[in-house]
């Protein structure tokens, strides 16, 4: 089995608000040049061996990611079944 | 003219959707559950607001692969009528039947207003009973409304009129105070406004019933000239 961790973010032409609204939290929090703050989200998949890189790219633009306002890239890791 | 209201898991305005063709209108309407997979027999398709499947993942991204989209699809690429409200505009634009996307609101909050509107091209078969940059009071209840949509495909809005709506003040952040639009074709319209909600005095005002007689007069303008 292969487990996959795909990363979702808004692009970067994309204005986040809740990012925006984190840093001002942060900034009230005494937490002093906090450049930035973007929120994402994390998709964890558990696929065969079989399941190729190109496949997983399509999951991500049929589904899992809409690429007309985010953007996303992924890690897969080798799992080891007991 | 008969249509078909689509009820979705989570679907919430499709009572106020029907109610506003079959009682305020005076036309024909049915509730078509999403497991359906047949539109035959309808002039036009209305998808509701709500949280359909619980805005997982994202707002209308699951919908869109419920049995009855195949045939919306069909239908909308037949040239008929298919109008999507609030988060049946959501579910339009990740079905790829508009372009762009709604995403949250600049304020984060949900936005449970009434709002001023400006009809931007009354040229379509959805605006024809109101004037040109007619203003008119719809109410607003959005989380996700905010449209977005990149440079190139702003201007292709543009250069086809498919902006129908913008807000006269910008309430979620949308681009070009975009409200709702309709594809090239103009058989699609995806508003966020719920002009459902606005179709009596008795529960705040009428100006949402022009959208749907215009509808009605496209609907036997279309019966003439076909027969």
């Amino acid at each position: 089995m292969k487990k996959v961790t795909v990363a979702v973010a808004l692009r970067e032409s994309i204005l986040d608000p809740q990012g925006v609204a984190v840093k001002g939290g942060l900034s009230q929090l005494g937490f002093a040049g906090v450049e930035e703050v973007r929120i994402g989200k994390r998709i964890e998949l558990l696929v065969s061996d079989e399941t190729t890189d190109a496949m997983i790219h399509e999951m991500c633009q049929k589904l899992l990611v809409n690429t007309v306002m985010e953007d996303y890239r992924f890690d897969v890791e080798e799992v080891t079944t007991v | 003219m008969k249509f078909a209201v689509i009820v979705f898991p989570g679907s919430n305005c499709d009572l106020d959707m029907y109610h506003a063709v079959k009682d305020a209108l005076g036309e024909e309407a049915d509730y078509v559950f999403h497991t359906e997979t047949s539109l035959e027999g309808y002039d036009g398709v209305l998808l509701p607001g709500g949280f359909s499947y619980g805005d997982y993942l994202r707002c209308g991204a699951i919908a869109q692969f419920s049995p009855i989209m195949e045939e919306v699809k069909r239908f909308a690429a037949e040239g008929k009528t298919v109008l999507g409200i609030c988060n049946g505009f959501q579910i339009l634009v990740e079905a790829g039947l508009l372009p762009g996307v709604l995403h949250r609101n600049t304020g984060l909050k949900f936005m449970c207003r009434t709002v001023e509107l400006k009809v931007e091209n009354n040229e379509t078969r959805f605006t024809s009973d109101y004037a040109a940059q007619e203003t008119i009071t719809i109410p607003i209840a959005h989380g996700e409304g905010n449209y977005y949509c990149d440079d190139a495909t702003y201007a292709m809005l543009q250069t086809n009129r498919q902006i129908a709506f913008t807000y006269t003040d910008n309430p979620n952040g949308s681009r070009g105070d975009i409200a709702g639009i309709t594809n090239k074709a103009g058989n699609v319209l995806g508003m966020m406004p719920h002009p459902e909600r606005a179709v009596e005095l008795l529960t705040g005002g009428t100006d949402g019933l022009k959208l749907f007689t215009s509808l009605v007069k496209q609907g036997a303008h279309h019966v003439k000239t076909t027969v």
